[in-house]
């Protein structure tokens, strides 16, 4: 039987009740009482000299307060990185100043040159139209390796070359990783592209700024995933305010999908002009500007190599890859190809050598950052389509290779840096199988082959590391902040309470799913409980929401503050009881005498904490309300295995998604009908990336993708119903809940099964090729089935 | 500037635009009726959809003078009378079709234009008819689902959960 409460329950979203009468609070929908609004006169040139920005014709249009270039930002602190990586020869990144607008030269389209602030958008437009700007046109730098050629424009002039660094993990095992393919009695080379991603969140970005003169306190609404991590960067490395005079509130936010994790330009102009001018200022980013100036995702260039023994071991994995920075370093943008990329490497198999080498380059780009699933991704797909492409080399079955290679025994240290605690690979493959229908494709493939139509079966494995970080770890790797997380249990005297969580929901339902955990285990209504997440005036100190952490870390440090609660409850209860607190038992929301038929309810103990009439005052201090931060062990490690069946029009190219089948292991799950609600999500942005989406550059650094009219969303017909399943559960064993983390599998897991499967319908139509690269677009699939 | 009346969610609404002024913006700034959202800038994600006389429109499409005179209903007029969720809002709740609720409610005055000019549509129909309508949390498998619900269709048979 379901639950119809607490932890395992699909228990209803009560957000849902906002969003679905037009009551949701997002940013763009608070109105400050004299606010001015800023429009951003943007690049249109991806690399020059600004030799003139003339403000003066602008400056006296109607409506226009204030117009500010390069120039008024020349004493203010730079966008800082959060992020620092140490290269393979020990010397630490490359790292360019990044200022709030651009000054002496321009380095990708979407460069904010000047803001306009107006009375009214419209006028702040106007007058954005009459600013002259001179720029001198420099060679633009597009494609990575050309970009690291001797003699190429630089996009820093004042750093040695367009490399932020050349990394190596882990450089002490190179050796002895060549050394394996020199033995190897099979290798097979794969060469790909991870196309660049536009994350595009419903929501754009909005920033307002507001200045309280009598108290001198700032306060920024954003829509952000993590409102103290901007406060914190923008307090202290961008306008020296200290976070006692900074509020960020990020209310109800409209998807964010890792870009709306960064710190951006806007966000500090707005709250440094609301100062300047003395009115609160209004950004609101329309879908174009968000193309060229939201941090892309993806936009790698690999090539991967795979050594296998004669009996098809897999022996050593070597991987060499160009990541994309664009043309300034985004706030965790160097993590994204190193540690959140490298050390998945392993992916599900027991491949004892490996060595991965990435090479960050700047190019004259929009800044690429963390996009759902950020570097693992990457990883996966480059893995699970080298897997493939061994398989069909060496004549084998797909997945009976990857089964032989399977890591069995947990935990398992792998060869990059990390140790899987718990998994089943072979237990979500068998699921998969029985999910897929593998045993009905022939006849499926037959149908379709008397409809003129080709079908494939494609499959891959994957394997994520969620639940960021272990701060110590993480501080080794780079990281110039902690990565725990906080959370504060408030209990009201009439026994209700509020949890004040480090964690931002902006479409994960934090509000229902933490609520079940905290009525779990205290034994009251899920409606006695509220979430409060968003407002650094209201919240501890976290670290927001990324990575696939929120209930991993979010949610265990919310636990532990309810178990400090029920701690001090319990001392309460056992002196209302006249018992000892060993023999105090909570059960369904009442405090009982163990062996008796003593009992207290929990509004009694908790009115008693307030009204402490009858009270161990020598003993506890009055009041019920507690805090904790918790820093996980270790990361978490989601796993699962994805099928894909497509058809493909061999007249036309074009390919459908006939089925799909998910079976993941994501640990203990809270809300089933949320996480296979983040699955699907997740799916559709994974099959977008095969299929549809593609950020594109000309060769001048013109971003030819900047609307909706040209960067293909993946849209209700061009996806299945998925099948998903997630009954094959090996819990986490080092954070309370046992949970691992759903947010990124989906997007994670997809791309290589749906490219697999486009390659398995290809040569079941006689064709020779051996990859495609995504978005695997019709016209892609034909040239490469005629050409 | 103009003076534009319309009747909104079946009341009067007035206000003064500018020529260039979106009826999306008419609504939201002017009116405060903010659940109509902007997603984008080329008429493509569907976010802002309402019913003009009627009809489904996308908000961004229309200057504000062109529905002087209209009867135009938004999202915040779509639950019933005593304030509890209608049929499609109930269903969305109930089979999870929203996340972050930004597309939601331009998804919602889609799926009612949808059922009233076709009350049981395949799944083929709805996906096609919600074309307009870009969504980049569900996948779009829970909406389907939802908008088939909501026209009393049997979706127990649709994957799970």
């Amino acid at each position: 039987m379901p639950k119809d409460g607490g932890i395992g329950a699909s228990s209803k979203r009560r957000e849902d009740v906002r969003f679905l009468t037009g009551n949701g609070n997002y940013t763009d929908d608070i109105n400050m009482r004299g606010q001015a609004y800023v429009h951003f006169l943007r690049s249109d040139i991806a690399h020059g000299t600004l030799t003139s920005v003339d403000t003066s014709a602008a400056a006296a249009m109607p409506g226009v307060i204030q117009i500010f270039t390069g120039d008024d930002f020349a004493e203010i602190g730079g966008m800082p990185c959060g992020w620092q990586v140490t290269d393979k020869h020990g010397e630490a990144m490359q790292e360019p100043k990044h200022p709030v607008l651009a000054h002496g030269k321009v380095r990708h389209v979407g460069e904010p040159i000047a803001a306009v602030v107006a009375d009214t958008l419209e006028q702040a437009r106007d007058a954005a139209e009459a600013i002259e700007v001179e720029i001198a046109e420099l060679p633009a730098v597009v494609n990575m390796k050309d970009a690291v050629k001797d003699g190429a424009p630089k996009v820093h002039d004042d750093l040695t070359s367009n490399l932020c660094y050349d990394w190596g993990f882990v450089e002490e095992n190179k050796a002895a990783v060549d050394g394996a393919f020199e033995k190897a009695a099979h290798v097979t080379t794969l060469e790909l592209v991870n196309n660049r991603l536009v994350a595009n969140p419903m929501e754009p970005r909005v920033a307002i700024g507001d200045y309280n003169r009598s108290d001198g306190e700032h306060t920024l609404y954003t829509t952000s995933q993590n409102p103290h991590v901007i406060r914190l960067l923008m307090g202290a490395f961008v306008l020296g305010i200290p976070e006692h005079k900074l509020r960020v509130v990020s209310p109800d936010v409209g998807g964010g999908f890792g870009t709306k994790i960064f710190h951006y330009q806007e966000e500090a102009f707005c709250t440094f002009a609301a100062k300047a001018i003395n009115r609160p200022v209004k950004w609101t980013s329309t879908r174009s500007e968000a193309f060229m100036s939201d941090a892309h995702g993806r936009d790698h260039v690999t090539k991967i190599q795979m050594a296998l023994d004669a009996d098809n071991n897999f022996t050593a994995l070597r991987t060499d890859t160009y990541a994309n920075m664009g043309a300034y370093l985004s706030t965790f943008a160097p993590s994204v190809p190193t540690w959140l990329h490298g050390t998945l490497m392993a992916g599900n198999y027991k491949t004892p050598l490996i060595y991965v080498n990435v090479k960050a380059v700047f190019t004259n780009t929009v800044p690429v950052d963390a996009y759902r699933g950020a570097g693992r991704p990457e990883a996966t797909f480059q893995l699970e389509r080298l897997v493939d492409k061994c398989a069909h080399e060496l004549g084998v079955d797909p997945i009976a290779l990857r089964r032989q290679n399977f890591i069995t025994e947990f935990p398992y240290a792998t060869p990059v840096a990390v140790e899987y605690d718990t998994g089943d690979y072979v237990a979500t493959m068998d699921k998969l199988e029985e999910m897929s229908d593998i045993a009905g494709f022939e006849a499926r493939r037959k149908e379709s082959e008397a409809k003129g139509k080709l079908r494939g079966f494609g499959v891959n494995c994957y394997i994520e590391a969620c639940g960021i970080a272990p701060s110590n770890l993480v501080g080794q790797l780079g990281a110039r902040a902690g990565l725990y997380e906080s959370a504060t249990v408030r209990v009201n005297a009439t026994g209700g309470l509020v949890v004040m969580t480090g964690s931002h929901s902006h479409g994960q339902g934090h509000e229902t799913s933490f609520a079940q955990v905290v009525a779990e285990m205290i034994g009251i209504d899920e409606n006695m409980i509220e979430i409060v997440h968003g407002d650094t005036s209201k919240v501890p100190m976290g670290m927001g929401t990324y990575g696939s952490r929120s209930i991993a870390v979010g949610g265990s440090a919310m636990v532990r503050a309810t178990e400090k609660i029920i701690a001090k409850a319990k001392k309460i209860a056992s002196h209302l009881l006249e018992a000892s607190e060993g023999d105090i038992e909570l059960k369904d929301g009442a405090f009982s005498v163990a062996g008796t038929d003593k009992s207290v309810a929990w509004g009694d103990v908790t009115l008693a904490a307030y009204v402490p009439h009858n009270y161990p005052l020598d003993d506890i201090e009055p009041g019920l309300e507690e805090t904790a931060f918790y820093d996980p062990s270790n990361f978490t490690y989601p796993s699962g295995a994805y099928a894909c069946e497509v058809e493909l029009d061999p007249e036309t190219g074009v390919v459908t998604i006939e089925r799909f089948s998910a079976a993941d292991d994501f640990g203990n799950i809270i809300n089933p009908m949320i996480v296979t609600g983040q699955v699907h999500g997740g799916l559709a942005q994974g099959i977008g990336q095969a299929l549809l989406e593609n950020c594109a550059y000309d060769e001048d650094g013109q971003l030819l993708s900047a609307s909706y009219m040209d960067y293909a969303m993946p849209r209700a017909s061009d996806l299945p119903f998925y099948d998903v399943d997630h009954s094959c559960q090996t819990p986490c064993t080092h954070n309370p809940l046992g949970v691992k983390g759903c947010g990124e599998a989906g997007a994670i897991g997809s791309p290589p099964a749906v490219v697999n499967a486009v390659l398995d319908a290809m040569r079941s139509g006689g064709s020779k090729v051996e990859h495609i690269d995504m978005p695997v677009t019709p016209s892609r699939v034909w040239a490469a089935m005629n050409g | 500037m103009t003076q534009v009346t319309m009747t909104v969610n079946g009341k009067a609404a007035s206000g003064d635009v500018e020529g260039r002024t979106l009826l999306a913006q008419f609504l939201r700034e002017d009116q405060g009726l903010t659940g109509t959202h902007i997603g984008c800038d080329t008429s493509q994600c569907g976010a802002c959809v309402v019913h003009v006389n009627g009809e489904a429109v996308k908000a961004c499409t229309m200057f504000a003078v062109e529905a002087n005179g209209a009867t135009v209903e938004t999202i915040e007029g779509q639950a019933n009378a005593d304030g509890s969720l209608n049929v499609i809002q109930q269903a969305f709740q109930d089979h999870h079709g929203l996340q972050c609720g930004f597309c939601t409610p331009g998804m919602v005055m889609s799926a009612a234009a949808l059922l009233k000019e076709n009350p049981k549509p395949s799944e083929a129909e709805v996906r096609h008819y919600l074309d307009g309508n870009i969504c980049r949390c569900t996948g779009y498998h829970n909406i389907v689902k939802a908008i088939m619900a909501a026209s009393g269709q049997d979706v127990s048979a649709i994957a799970a959960e």
